[in-house]
Protein backbone atom coordinates (compact mmCIF):
# COMPACT_ATOMS: atom_id res chain seq x y z
CA UNK A 1 0.00 0.00 0.00
CA UNK A 2 1.28 3.23 -0.52
CA UNK A 3 0.52 6.87 0.89
CA UNK A 4 0.67 10.01 -1.01
CA UNK A 5 0.13 13.28 0.33
CA UNK A 6 -1.73 16.20 -1.97
CA UNK A 7 -3.54 19.50 -2.34
CA UNK A 8 -6.44 19.63 -4.18
CA UNK A 9 -7.41 23.07 -5.65
CA UNK A 10 -11.27 23.37 -7.07
CA UNK A 11 -12.63 25.70 -9.45
CA UNK A 12 -15.69 27.61 -8.35
CA UNK A 13 -17.58 24.82 -10.49
CA UNK A 14 -16.73 21.68 -8.98
CA UNK A 15 -17.16 22.94 -5.31
CA UNK A 16 -21.04 21.42 -4.96
CA UNK A 17 -19.45 18.17 -6.89
CA UNK A 18 -18.41 14.86 -4.42
CA UNK A 19 -15.20 14.57 -6.21
CA UNK A 20 -13.45 13.08 -3.19
CA UNK A 21 -16.25 10.78 -2.64
CA UNK A 22 -16.08 9.41 -6.13
CA UNK A 23 -12.04 8.87 -5.87
CA UNK A 24 -12.72 6.81 -3.11
CA UNK A 25 -15.91 4.85 -4.69
CA UNK A 26 -14.30 4.19 -8.06
CA UNK A 27 -10.20 4.21 -7.42
CA UNK A 28 -10.01 2.13 -3.94
CA UNK A 29 -8.38 4.72 -2.50
CA UNK A 30 -8.40 6.14 1.32
CA UNK A 31 -8.83 9.92 1.48
CA UNK A 32 -8.18 11.31 4.59
CA UNK A 33 -9.13 15.22 4.73
CA UNK A 34 -6.53 17.10 7.23
CA UNK A 35 -7.15 20.90 6.28
CA UNK A 36 -9.22 22.72 4.61
CA UNK A 37 -11.02 25.69 3.24
CA UNK A 38 -14.15 25.52 0.79
CA UNK A 39 -16.16 28.42 0.15
CA UNK A 40 -19.43 29.07 -2.21
CA UNK A 41 -16.87 30.22 -4.41
CA UNK A 42 -13.04 28.63 -4.36
CA UNK A 43 -11.98 25.78 -2.87
CA UNK A 44 -8.90 23.41 -1.89
CA UNK A 45 -8.24 20.09 0.49
CA UNK A 46 -4.90 18.60 1.93
CA UNK A 47 -5.46 14.88 2.21
CA UNK A 48 -3.86 11.79 2.14
CA UNK A 49 -4.60 9.30 -0.57
CA UNK A 50 -3.85 5.56 0.91
CA UNK A 51 -3.98 2.52 -1.86
CA UNK A 52 -2.27 0.55 -4.51
CA UNK A 53 0.27 2.71 -6.12
CA UNK A 54 -1.44 2.52 -9.61
CA UNK A 55 -4.86 3.27 -7.82
CA UNK A 56 -3.59 6.45 -6.50
CA UNK A 57 -2.16 7.35 -9.72
CA UNK A 58 -5.52 6.40 -11.86
CA UNK A 59 -7.49 8.77 -9.41
CA UNK A 60 -5.23 11.46 -9.13
CA UNK A 61 -5.35 10.92 -13.60
CA UNK A 62 -9.22 11.54 -12.91
CA UNK A 63 -9.28 14.19 -10.91
CA UNK A 64 -7.15 16.32 -12.58
CA UNK A 65 -9.47 15.13 -15.69
CA UNK A 66 -12.35 16.53 -13.83
CA UNK A 67 -10.62 20.14 -13.41
CA UNK A 68 -9.35 20.00 -9.71
CA UNK A 69 -5.45 20.78 -9.80
CA UNK A 70 -3.54 18.80 -7.65
CA UNK A 71 -0.35 19.72 -6.15
CA UNK A 72 2.37 17.82 -3.55
CA UNK A 73 1.41 19.68 -0.56
CA UNK A 74 4.57 20.80 0.05
CA UNK A 75 4.12 22.73 -2.78
CA UNK A 76 6.31 23.24 -5.71
CA UNK A 77 9.50 21.11 -5.30
CA UNK A 78 11.75 22.09 -8.52
CA UNK A 79 13.51 25.72 -7.62
CA UNK A 80 15.32 28.13 -9.38
CA UNK B 1 26.24 23.79 20.61
CA UNK B 2 23.19 25.59 18.58
CA UNK B 3 20.33 26.76 20.45
CA UNK B 4 17.84 25.18 18.37
CA UNK B 5 15.57 23.07 20.40
CA UNK B 6 12.35 21.80 18.60
CA UNK B 7 10.55 21.90 15.27
CA UNK B 8 7.23 22.75 15.52
CA UNK B 9 4.31 23.36 12.88
CA UNK B 10 3.40 26.16 11.85
CA UNK B 11 -0.16 25.26 11.28
CA UNK B 12 -1.38 23.41 14.66
CA UNK B 13 1.64 23.88 17.45
CA UNK B 14 2.51 20.39 17.18
CA UNK B 15 6.38 19.65 18.25
CA UNK B 16 8.96 17.36 17.14
CA UNK B 17 12.54 16.60 17.96
CA UNK B 18 15.06 18.06 15.37
CA UNK B 19 15.09 15.46 12.41
CA UNK B 20 15.00 15.80 8.87
CA UNK B 21 11.35 15.91 8.39
CA UNK B 22 9.34 18.93 7.02
CA UNK B 23 6.09 18.28 7.65
CA UNK B 24 3.78 17.97 10.68
CA UNK B 25 1.82 14.48 11.09
CA UNK B 26 -1.24 15.19 12.19
CA UNK B 27 -2.10 18.45 9.82
CA UNK B 28 0.37 18.31 7.30
CA UNK B 29 1.79 22.24 7.89
CA UNK B 30 4.81 23.30 7.44
CA UNK B 31 7.55 22.72 10.56
CA UNK B 32 9.60 25.38 11.93
CA UNK B 33 12.65 25.62 13.95
CA UNK B 34 12.40 27.26 17.43
CA UNK B 35 15.13 28.54 19.76
CA UNK B 36 16.32 28.94 23.11
CA UNK B 37 15.78 32.68 22.67
CA UNK B 38 16.48 33.58 26.39
CA UNK B 39 20.16 31.71 26.33
CA UNK B 40 20.72 32.80 22.90
CA UNK B 41 20.22 36.66 24.13
CA UNK B 42 23.28 35.74 27.16
CA UNK B 43 25.39 34.79 24.62
CA UNK B 44 25.37 36.88 21.52
CA UNK B 45 26.58 40.65 21.31
CA UNK B 46 26.62 42.85 18.76
CA UNK B 47 30.90 43.04 19.85
CA UNK B 48 30.80 39.05 19.31
CA UNK B 49 29.08 39.12 15.77
CA UNK B 50 31.33 41.73 14.85
CA UNK B 51 34.42 39.94 15.74
CA UNK B 52 33.40 36.79 13.68
CA UNK B 53 33.99 35.41 10.67
CA UNK B 54 33.37 37.67 7.56
CA UNK B 55 30.62 35.62 5.78
CA UNK B 56 27.30 34.51 6.98
CA UNK B 57 28.98 32.37 9.59
CA UNK B 58 29.17 35.23 12.28
CA UNK B 59 25.22 34.74 13.12
CA UNK B 60 25.72 31.37 13.74
CA UNK B 61 24.66 30.97 17.36
CA UNK B 62 20.88 32.16 15.61
CA UNK B 63 21.44 29.68 13.23
CA UNK B 64 20.25 25.37 13.87
CA UNK B 65 23.80 23.84 13.13
CA UNK B 66 25.94 22.18 15.66
CA UNK B 67 30.08 22.18 15.21
CA UNK B 68 31.83 22.23 12.49
CA UNK B 69 29.73 23.91 9.46
CA UNK B 70 30.51 23.99 5.52
CA UNK B 71 32.25 27.35 4.98
CA UNK B 72 32.71 28.27 0.87
CA UNK B 73 32.63 31.54 1.81
CA UNK B 74 28.78 32.87 1.38
CA UNK B 75 27.65 35.56 2.99
CA UNK B 76 27.81 39.05 4.30
CA UNK B 77 27.70 40.60 0.92
CA UNK B 78 27.74 44.27 0.23
CA UNK B 79 25.03 46.47 1.18
CA UNK B 80 25.60 49.62 -1.33
CA UNK B 81 24.45 52.87 -1.22
CA UNK B 82 22.45 53.19 -4.28
CA UNK B 83 22.72 57.51 -5.00
CA UNK B 84 22.88 56.78 -8.91
CA UNK B 85 19.64 54.46 -8.87
CA UNK B 86 17.53 56.68 -5.84
CA UNK B 87 17.95 59.90 -8.16
CA UNK B 88 16.95 58.32 -11.01
CA UNK B 89 13.93 57.01 -9.20
CA UNK B 90 13.15 59.59 -6.56
CA UNK B 91 14.76 58.26 -3.61
CA UNK B 92 17.25 59.58 -1.31
CA UNK B 93 18.64 56.96 0.68
CA UNK B 94 18.53 53.76 -1.37
CA UNK B 95 20.63 50.51 -0.63
CA UNK B 96 20.97 47.50 -2.48
CA UNK B 97 21.95 44.51 -0.80
CA UNK B 98 23.92 42.93 -3.48
CA UNK B 99 23.90 38.94 -3.00
CA UNK B 100 25.42 38.29 -6.73
CA UNK B 101 28.40 37.80 -4.84
CA UNK B 102 27.74 34.76 -3.44
CA UNK B 103 29.93 31.87 -4.49
CA UNK B 104 27.64 30.71 -6.80
CA UNK B 105 26.59 34.03 -7.31
CA UNK B 106 23.07 33.80 -5.81
CA UNK B 107 21.67 34.05 -2.52
CA UNK B 108 20.86 30.53 -2.55
CA UNK B 109 24.08 29.87 -0.87
CA UNK B 110 22.76 31.12 2.39
CA UNK B 111 19.82 28.68 2.64
CA UNK B 112 22.02 25.54 0.89
CA UNK B 113 25.27 26.03 3.71
CA UNK B 114 22.93 25.85 6.57
CA UNK B 115 20.91 22.71 4.56
CA UNK B 116 24.43 21.06 3.59
CA UNK B 117 26.02 21.52 6.82
CA UNK B 118 22.61 19.75 8.79
CA UNK B 119 22.34 16.55 6.14
CA UNK B 120 26.04 16.03 7.47
CA UNK B 121 25.08 15.94 10.92
CA UNK B 122 22.26 14.09 10.24
CA UNK B 123 24.19 11.66 8.63
CA UNK B 124 23.25 11.54 5.33
CA UNK B 125 26.02 10.46 2.63
CA UNK B 126 24.05 12.25 -0.55
CA UNK B 127 22.31 15.18 -0.93
CA UNK B 128 19.12 15.75 -3.19
CA UNK B 129 17.36 18.78 -5.00
CA UNK B 130 15.52 19.45 -8.36
CA UNK B 131 16.86 22.95 -9.64
CA UNK B 132 16.28 25.05 -13.00
CA UNK B 133 19.43 26.76 -11.93
CA UNK B 134 20.79 28.52 -8.82
CA UNK B 135 19.67 25.95 -6.62
CA UNK B 136 21.34 23.58 -8.24
CA UNK B 137 24.93 25.01 -8.66
CA UNK B 138 24.74 25.78 -4.89
CA UNK B 139 23.78 22.34 -3.56
CA UNK B 140 26.27 20.40 -6.28
CA UNK B 141 29.28 23.35 -4.96
CA UNK B 142 28.66 22.82 -1.42
CA UNK B 143 28.14 19.24 -1.63
CA UNK B 144 31.61 18.98 -3.30
CA UNK B 145 32.90 20.68 -0.32
CA UNK B 146 31.19 18.46 2.15
CA UNK B 147 32.28 15.57 0.54
CA UNK B 148 28.65 14.35 -0.18
CA UNK B 149 27.68 12.36 -3.16
CA UNK B 150 24.89 14.68 -5.21
CA UNK B 151 21.93 14.18 -7.34
CA UNK B 152 20.74 17.33 -9.39
CA UNK B 153 17.51 16.72 -10.75
CA UNK B 154 16.82 19.37 -13.96
CA UNK B 155 14.00 19.92 -16.51
CA UNK B 156 15.72 18.65 -19.99
CA UNK B 157 14.53 22.27 -21.14
CA UNK B 158 17.10 24.46 -19.37
CA UNK B 159 19.75 26.29 -21.37
CA UNK B 160 23.44 24.58 -21.51
CA UNK B 161 25.31 27.85 -19.57
CA UNK B 162 23.38 27.11 -16.54
CA UNK B 163 24.02 23.39 -16.62
CA UNK B 164 27.47 23.56 -16.99
CA UNK B 165 27.29 26.18 -13.53
CA UNK B 166 26.25 22.97 -11.95
CA UNK B 167 27.95 20.40 -13.55
CA UNK B 168 31.56 21.37 -12.79
CA UNK B 169 31.50 20.32 -9.38
CA UNK B 170 30.16 17.12 -10.93
CA UNK B 171 26.97 16.17 -9.21
CA UNK B 172 25.07 13.39 -10.69
CA UNK B 173 23.01 15.15 -12.92
CA UNK B 174 19.41 13.90 -13.89
CA UNK B 175 17.73 15.11 -16.66
CA UNK B 176 14.28 14.62 -16.46
CA UNK B 177 11.91 14.22 -19.41
CA UNK B 178 8.70 15.71 -18.88
CA UNK B 179 7.06 19.05 -17.38
CA UNK B 180 7.87 20.98 -14.34
CA UNK B 181 4.72 19.76 -12.20
CA UNK B 182 6.03 15.98 -13.14
CA UNK B 183 9.04 16.43 -11.99
CA UNK B 184 7.55 18.04 -9.09
CA UNK B 185 5.55 14.80 -8.54
CA UNK B 186 8.78 12.69 -9.22
CA UNK B 187 10.85 14.59 -6.82
CA UNK B 188 7.75 14.46 -3.74
CA UNK B 189 8.14 10.31 -4.57
CA UNK B 190 12.33 9.88 -4.37
CA UNK B 191 11.88 11.63 -1.10
CA UNK B 192 10.09 8.64 0.15
CA UNK B 193 11.78 5.67 -1.35
CA UNK B 194 15.17 7.00 -0.74
CA UNK B 195 17.17 7.89 2.25
CA UNK B 196 19.09 11.22 0.97
CA UNK B 197 18.60 14.60 2.47
CA UNK B 198 16.65 16.37 0.34
CA UNK B 199 17.70 19.87 0.32
CA UNK B 200 14.18 21.82 0.29
CA UNK B 201 12.23 18.69 1.67
CA UNK B 202 13.14 17.04 3.73
CA UNK B 203 15.77 19.41 5.24
CA UNK B 204 13.80 22.48 4.53
CA UNK B 205 13.35 23.94 7.90
CA UNK B 206 16.90 23.89 8.60
CA UNK B 207 17.25 25.32 4.61
CA UNK B 208 15.17 28.12 5.54
CA UNK B 209 16.75 29.45 8.44
CA UNK B 210 19.88 30.65 6.22
CA UNK B 211 17.92 33.44 4.63
CA UNK B 212 17.54 34.88 7.85
CA UNK B 213 20.90 36.08 8.11
CA UNK B 214 19.90 38.24 4.83
CA UNK B 215 17.92 40.31 7.62
CA UNK B 216 20.69 40.29 10.10
CA UNK B 217 23.64 41.44 7.65
CA UNK B 218 21.23 44.32 6.47
CA UNK B 219 20.74 45.76 9.78
CA UNK B 220 24.39 45.18 10.88
CA UNK B 221 25.78 46.94 7.98
CA UNK B 222 23.12 50.12 8.78
CA UNK B 223 24.69 50.21 11.84
CA UNK B 224 22.46 47.68 13.51
CA UNK B 225 19.12 49.20 12.60
CA UNK B 226 16.29 47.94 10.51
CA UNK B 227 15.26 49.74 7.38
CA UNK B 228 12.20 51.40 6.79
CA UNK B 229 11.24 49.88 3.78
CA UNK B 230 12.72 46.42 1.86
CA UNK B 231 11.73 45.38 -1.40
CA UNK B 232 12.30 42.02 -2.07
CA UNK B 233 11.27 38.91 -4.51
CA UNK B 234 9.54 36.34 -3.74
CA UNK B 235 8.96 32.67 -5.84
CA UNK B 236 8.37 30.16 -2.78
CA UNK B 237 8.02 33.11 -0.70
CA UNK B 238 10.93 31.37 2.27
CA UNK B 239 13.56 34.39 1.76
CA UNK B 240 10.75 37.11 2.21
CA UNK B 241 9.40 35.82 5.31
CA UNK B 242 13.06 34.93 6.95
CA UNK B 243 14.58 38.37 6.10
CA UNK B 244 11.38 39.73 8.10
CA UNK B 245 12.42 36.71 10.78
CA UNK B 246 15.90 37.80 10.81
CA UNK B 247 14.80 41.05 11.82
CA UNK B 248 12.64 40.33 14.70
CA UNK B 249 14.84 37.87 16.43
CA UNK B 250 17.76 40.79 16.33
CA UNK B 251 14.54 43.34 18.10
CA UNK B 252 13.71 40.05 20.29
CA UNK B 253 17.47 40.01 21.54
CA UNK B 254 17.78 43.70 21.79
CA UNK B 255 20.37 43.95 19.53
CA UNK B 256 18.11 46.85 17.12
CA UNK B 257 15.01 48.70 18.16
CA UNK B 258 11.55 47.54 17.18
CA UNK B 259 10.97 46.69 13.58
CA UNK B 260 9.06 49.16 11.62
CA UNK B 261 10.10 47.52 8.22
CA UNK B 262 7.48 48.04 5.30
CA UNK B 263 7.95 44.48 3.20
CA UNK B 264 6.92 44.98 -0.09
CA UNK B 265 7.24 41.72 -2.04
CA UNK B 266 7.97 41.97 -5.90
CA UNK B 267 7.06 38.75 -8.62
CA UNK B 268 6.89 39.00 -12.40
CA UNK B 269 3.01 39.44 -13.69
CA UNK B 270 3.87 35.37 -15.66
CA UNK B 271 3.90 34.12 -12.53
CA UNK B 272 2.34 36.23 -9.44
CA UNK B 273 0.23 34.00 -7.64
CA UNK B 274 1.42 35.53 -3.81
CA UNK B 275 0.28 39.59 -5.54
CA UNK B 276 -2.87 38.00 -7.10
CA UNK B 277 -4.12 36.73 -3.55
CA UNK B 278 -3.03 40.27 -2.12
CA UNK B 279 -4.66 41.70 -4.18
CA UNK B 280 -7.67 40.04 -3.95
CA UNK B 281 -7.48 40.38 -0.41
CA UNK B 282 -7.28 36.63 0.61
CA UNK B 283 -4.95 34.62 3.02
CA UNK B 284 -5.10 31.85 -0.10
CA UNK B 285 -2.72 31.27 -2.97
CA UNK B 286 -3.75 29.95 -5.48
CA UNK B 287 -1.34 28.06 -8.13
CA UNK B 288 -0.77 29.13 -11.55
CA UNK B 289 1.04 27.81 -14.43
CA UNK B 290 4.53 30.04 -15.06
CA UNK B 291 4.72 31.93 -17.99
CA UNK B 292 7.95 34.66 -17.66
CA UNK B 293 11.48 34.94 -18.12
CA UNK B 294 11.75 35.31 -14.77
CA UNK B 295 12.29 31.47 -14.14
CA UNK B 296 14.78 31.56 -11.06
CA UNK B 297 11.33 32.84 -9.28
CA UNK B 298 8.92 31.19 -11.40
CA UNK B 299 7.24 29.22 -8.41
CA UNK B 300 3.62 29.24 -9.25
CA UNK B 301 2.27 26.58 -6.22
CA UNK B 302 4.43 28.46 -3.67
CA UNK B 303 5.12 26.68 -0.58
CA UNK B 304 5.04 29.58 1.55
CA UNK B 305 3.14 32.07 -0.33
CA UNK B 306 0.83 32.06 2.86
CA UNK B 307 3.37 33.06 4.98
CA UNK B 308 4.60 35.39 2.88
CA UNK B 309 1.32 37.22 1.98
CA UNK B 310 1.02 37.68 5.68
CA UNK B 311 4.10 39.17 6.78
CA UNK B 312 3.75 41.78 3.91
CA UNK B 313 0.05 42.50 5.46
CA UNK B 314 1.49 42.62 9.04
CA UNK B 315 4.07 44.75 8.10
CA UNK B 316 2.05 47.22 6.29
CA UNK B 317 3.87 46.39 3.13
CA UNK B 318 2.36 45.87 -0.53
CA UNK B 319 2.70 43.30 -3.07
CA UNK B 320 3.57 44.06 -6.76
CA UNK B 321 3.85 42.68 -10.55
CA UNK B 322 6.21 43.73 -13.44
CA UNK B 323 5.81 42.70 -16.83
CA UNK B 324 8.83 40.86 -18.44
CA UNK B 325 9.38 44.02 -20.41
CA UNK B 326 9.85 46.02 -17.00
CA UNK B 327 12.08 43.79 -15.39
CA UNK B 328 14.60 43.95 -18.49
CA UNK B 329 14.58 47.87 -18.41
CA UNK B 330 15.01 46.48 -14.22
CA UNK B 331 17.72 44.99 -14.91
CA UNK B 332 19.37 47.54 -17.81
CA UNK B 333 18.75 50.28 -15.24
CA UNK B 334 20.46 48.64 -12.15
CA UNK B 335 23.63 47.89 -13.95
CA UNK B 336 23.83 51.62 -16.09
CA UNK B 337 23.48 53.45 -12.77
CA UNK B 338 25.24 51.45 -10.27
CA UNK B 339 27.22 48.56 -12.17
CA UNK B 340 25.39 45.69 -10.81
CA UNK B 341 24.63 43.30 -13.36
CA UNK B 342 21.50 40.91 -12.27
CA UNK B 343 19.67 38.69 -12.95
CA UNK B 344 15.83 38.87 -13.84
CA UNK B 345 14.71 38.56 -10.35
CA UNK B 346 17.05 41.70 -9.67
CA UNK B 347 14.96 43.61 -12.48
CA UNK B 348 11.47 42.34 -10.70
CA UNK B 349 13.05 44.20 -7.73
CA UNK B 350 14.15 47.29 -9.44
CA UNK B 351 10.94 47.71 -12.05
CA UNK B 352 8.61 46.87 -8.85
CA UNK B 353 10.36 49.44 -7.07
CA UNK B 354 9.99 51.78 -9.45
CA UNK B 355 6.47 51.62 -9.39
CA UNK B 356 6.01 51.86 -5.41
CA UNK B 357 7.67 54.91 -5.36
CA UNK B 358 5.95 56.21 -8.36
CA UNK B 359 3.11 55.58 -6.77
CA UNK B 360 3.78 56.75 -3.14
CA UNK B 361 3.73 53.29 -1.36
CA UNK B 362 7.52 54.02 -0.78
CA UNK B 363 8.54 58.15 0.72
CA UNK B 364 11.20 59.99 -0.99
CA UNK B 365 13.30 60.09 2.62
CA UNK B 366 12.58 56.42 3.26
CA UNK B 367 15.47 54.55 4.21
CA UNK B 368 15.10 51.42 2.03
CA UNK B 369 16.68 48.21 0.94
CA UNK B 370 16.48 46.45 -2.66
CA UNK B 371 17.89 42.81 -2.42
CA UNK B 372 19.32 41.70 -5.37
CA UNK B 373 19.37 38.01 -4.67
CA UNK B 374 21.39 36.28 -8.34
CA UNK B 375 23.79 37.05 -10.65
CA UNK B 376 23.02 38.67 -14.57
CA UNK B 377 25.57 36.37 -15.70
CA UNK B 378 23.38 33.61 -15.63
CA UNK B 379 20.14 35.12 -17.75
CA UNK B 380 22.58 37.09 -19.87
CA UNK B 381 20.51 36.10 -22.83
CA UNK B 382 17.36 38.14 -21.95
CA UNK B 383 19.46 41.54 -22.50
CA UNK B 384 21.55 40.16 -25.27
CA UNK B 385 20.29 43.57 -27.25
CA UNK B 386 22.45 45.65 -25.31
CA UNK B 387 25.61 44.17 -27.44
CA UNK B 388 25.75 47.55 -30.10
CA UNK B 389 29.50 47.60 -30.75
CA UNK B 390 30.51 50.56 -32.59
CA UNK B 391 32.87 48.17 -35.43
CA UNK B 392 35.93 49.71 -37.33
CA UNK B 393 38.94 49.30 -38.68
CA UNK B 394 42.19 49.65 -36.64
CA UNK B 395 43.25 52.96 -37.55
CA UNK B 396 42.99 56.30 -35.37
CA UNK B 397 41.50 58.08 -38.56
CA UNK B 398 38.51 54.70 -38.57
CA UNK B 399 37.97 55.71 -35.08
CA UNK B 400 37.60 59.18 -35.33
CA UNK B 401 35.43 59.13 -38.29
CA UNK B 402 33.03 56.65 -36.72
CA UNK B 403 32.87 59.05 -33.48
CA UNK B 404 32.25 62.20 -35.35
CA UNK B 405 29.45 60.48 -37.61
CA UNK B 406 27.88 60.16 -33.67
CA UNK B 407 28.51 62.95 -32.34
CA UNK B 408 30.77 61.98 -30.08
CA UNK B 409 34.14 62.70 -30.52
CA UNK B 410 36.26 64.57 -27.59
CA UNK B 411 39.68 65.24 -28.04
CA UNK B 412 41.44 65.75 -24.79
CA UNK B 413 44.67 65.02 -25.67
Amino acid sequence: MAKRRVMFTFPSELIGEPIIYNLGQQFKVVTNIRRADVSENKGWVVLELEGEEKDIERGIAWVTSRGVRVDPVIGDIVEG
Amino acid sequence: MSYAISLRCRKCGGEYPLQPINLCDFCFGPLEVTYDYKSISRCVTRGKIDSGPSTMWRYQDLLPVDGEVIDIGTGFTPLVKADNLGQEIGLEQLYIKNDCLNPTYSFKDRVVAVAITKAREFGFTTVACASTGNLASSVAAHAAKARLKSYVFIPTDIERSKIIGTSIYKPTLVAVQGSYDQVNRLCSKLVDTYHWGFININLRPYYAEGSKTLGYEVAEQLGWRSPDCIVAPAASGLLFTRIWKGLNELSMLGLIEPVDTHMHLVQAAGCSPIVNAFKAGTLHVHPVEPNTIAKSIAIGNPADGYYALKTARESGGTAWAVTDEELVNGMKLLAQTEGIFAETAGGVVIAGLQKMVKSGVIKRNELTVAFITGAGLKTQEVVSDTVQPVTIQPTLEAFEEAFSKLGQATVTA
